[in-house]
């Protein structure tokens, strides 16, 4: 059984790209491959011209890279902690420097095990930059962090992106993805079922918005059935899942009222009714019918 | 906010040398491991020095069966003072022979005039010792005449003592458990924090990563060595007759040997369960075989060419040569070689099969 099959992507140089998946779909896996850490059973990877196998060296001294759980040593300083990784460069940054690229300066002297979370995450992406990296791995950089410290991550590598590199990571947050990635491939079950920019994946569904609503129990009524809303005007699509509607539409300024209209000819209460921008979450779900992550629709 | 111009290069770290300076850190920075690893050579000195300290001489043990002259026996043994003379029947005087009671019973068989017989058990040397003293004290009382008198003179010159057996023994010991322990715990430990996985995502060459457990081990040896010498060497006036600098060696090239045996036991485990059980394995044998507490040449003679085979027996046998024995180290050449073939071996092997993830 592969963990992944049939996976063909190119990353350019500069570019912030995204494998976006629920879990267990073969993100990891793939980032893997292609940090040179397993093998392939079948096919090619080549990493900033070179390939595995051959040039070992050479392509890890030019990556930099995050491993989705490592327990950096505890009982080392920040500062210990960079300068041990620094020697294993030929190149690369001062440990000093490359705290102040994740900001943990005030923290150099300090325990890895005293960090917060998001602080460790931090350090951990400062051991990727430490070699002055080409090209950097980043798997689920910001899982299990704070909203703060997501958005401190968000910074590092945006600044990474700016000075020119490029940047692979994995992530299961769709506004992550949407935020951080010139382009995305969403993965699901070792497969990519999509791939291009974020607003080319969104603009897919056919519309850019969508009316999210539900309706009030009415003693034992019929669920409405998706199909009696497909003919509205600038609707795309329908989705219902546990008594919630979810339409895309193109123009909400057209679509919302013709729904109204017609609830009100059906006899049908709202509950609840929100608009929103289509999300790659919507994409997701429109694709495998399913959504990212169990927890947030929406978020 | 941009990047700033990345500064190409800093000052050159040598990775040999932060790979050993982690590990020191780490272990130093544990309280904990510091105490067991210093604190249990200690212990044992100090458990030595209990069982070693200076006592007087043990008085020979000696039962005398009841019987008609059992009195002349008693006499004449209690005149010559080193006997601690007991008298019992003779199931009493049996069953305290056999639960090592006493040493000897003195059977007096004689009708009319003194005569004894001698219970006693030649595969135990107080037993022997026992028999000979007694019948000696017993053969003067009754008028035997010596050719000669001599001269007792004590001779008190360390070497020969079991605390001098024990301790290139006990060293041996500490050392085979300091690099299996040591290495392989670390190890695992890295490998299941994936910090093993994390460094062979970078450019570090896997010689580096084995040498700085090496070079850390090396490190940790030397208070752990120099704890046991100097209480040996100061409490129980242990002398090393042998060069320094030859002890030295043969304590670095068994730590360097195993720490390779360590590696390679810990080169495929997945937890500390399983590493702790190989470490055991591997270690038993060399317990019981390898001549720490008694020597190797009790086992007979078709387990010597195995146990000889055993890198801790070599390096049992060359410490004693060198420290007791005063030999020199060129004597133990076929030793120092079984030990170097183990640590290229072990080290080989254990890099070739690693798992890093």
């Amino acid at each position: 059984m592969d963990a992944v099959n049939g996976l063909d992507m190119s990353v350019g140089t500069g570019e912030c790209f995204g494998l976006l998946g629920p879990n267990g779909a073969g993100k990891t896996t793939t980032i893997e491959i292609l940090e040179g850490l397993l093998a392939l059973t079948s096919g090619e990877v080549e990493v900033l011209g070179m390939k595995w196998g051959r040039s070992d060296d050479e392509i890890k001294q030019q990556i930099g890279i995050s491993l989705q759980e490592t327990k950096l040593s505890e009982k080392l300083t920040v500062l210990e902690t960079l300068t041990l990784f620094r020697s294993f460069y030929r190149e690369g940054l001062a440990p000093a420097d490359a705290v102040g690229r994740v900001s943990l300066e005030e923290k150099l002297g300090a325990r890895v095990g005293k960090l917060s979370g998001g602080q460790k995450q931090r350090l951990a992406v400062a051991c990727a930059l430490i070699g002055d990296p080409r090209l950097l791995f980043l798997d689920e950089p910001t899982t299990g962090l704070d909203p703060q410290s997501r958005r401190q991550l968000w910074e590092i590598i945006r600044q990474f992106k700016d000075a020119g590199r490029t940047v692979l990571l994995t992530t299961h947050y769709m506004d992550e993805a949407e935020r951080l990635c010139d382009r995305v491939a969403v993965v699901d079950h070792g497969k990519i079922i999509a791939m291009g920019s974020p607003r080319e994946l969104i603009a897919s569904l056919g519309g850019e918005h969508v009316i999210d609503f539900g309706l009030m129990n009415s003693n034992g009524r019929e669920p409405l059935p998706p199909s009696s809303l497909m003919d509205l005007p600038a609707v795309r699509s329908v989705r219902e899942e546990a008594g919630f509607y979810s339409l895309a539409v193109t123009e909400l300024h057209i679509a919302l009222p013709a729904l109204l209209d017609r609830l009100r000819q059906m006899n049908r209460d709202l509950a609840d009714l929100t608009t929103r921008h289509a999300s790659l979450e919507d994409v997701f779900v429109t694709l495998t019918g399913r959504h990212l992550r169990e927890e947030s629709p929406g978020s | 906010m941009s990047h700033p111009a990345a500064p190409k290069s800093s000052p050159r770290y040598s990775p040999i040398g932060q790979l050993t300076l982690a590990r020191l850190r780490e272990f130093f920075r544990e309280p904990e491991a510091v105490f067991w690893v210093y604190g249990f050579p200690i212990l044992m000195a100090i458990l030595l020095g209990i069982a070693f300290r200076e006592r007087p001489v043990d008085k020979i043990r000696v039962d005398v069966q009841e019987g008609p002259f059992a009195s002349v026996a008693g006499a004449a043994l209690a005149q010559a003072k080193k006997f601690e003379v007991q008298v019992f029947d003779e199931s009493t005087c049996r069953t305290r022979l056999r639960t090592n009671k006493t040493d000897l019973v003195i059977v007096s068989t004689g009708e009319s005039k003194p005569s004894f017989d001698y219970l006693y058990d030649p595969t135990r040397a107080e037993s022997v010792l026992a028999r000979r003293e007694a019948d000696e004290a017993l053969q003067r009382a009754a008028g035997r005449q010596d050719a000669f008198a001599p001269q007792d003179r004590e001779f008190k010159e360390p070497g020969g003592r079991y605390i001098d057996f024990l301790v290139p023994g006990l060293l041996g010991m500490s050392i085979m458990g300091g690099g299996l322990w040591g290495v392989g715990f670390v190890t695992v430990d890295m490998r299941i924090r994936k910090l093993l996985k994390r460094f062979l995502a970078t450019p570090m060459k896997k010689t580096h990563f084995l040498g700085g457990i090496m070079l850390s081990r090396m490190c940790f040896l030397i208070p752990e060595v120099a704890i046991l010498v100097v209480f040996a060497v100061i409490v129980f006036g242990v002398r090393i007759y042998g060069s320094l600098l030859s002890t030295t060696f043969l304590i670095l090239l068994g730590a360097t040997t195993f720490s390779g045996v360590g590696l390679l036991v810990a080169s495929r485990a997945k937890t500390i369960e399983a590493v702790s059980g190989l470490m055991n394995l591997v270690m038993l044998p060399m317990w019981l075989l390898s001549g720490i507490f008694f020597s190797s040449s009790r086992y007979p003679d078709v387990a010597q060419p195995f146990i000889r085979a055993l890198p801790l027996t070599a390096l049992n046998d060359a410490l004693r040569a060198v420290m007791t024995d005063g030999a020199s180290i060129f004597t133990q050449v076929d030793r120092v070689l079984l030990l170097t073939v183990y640590a290229v071996v072990t080290f080989g092997t254990a890099l070739k099969i690693f798992r890093w993830q």
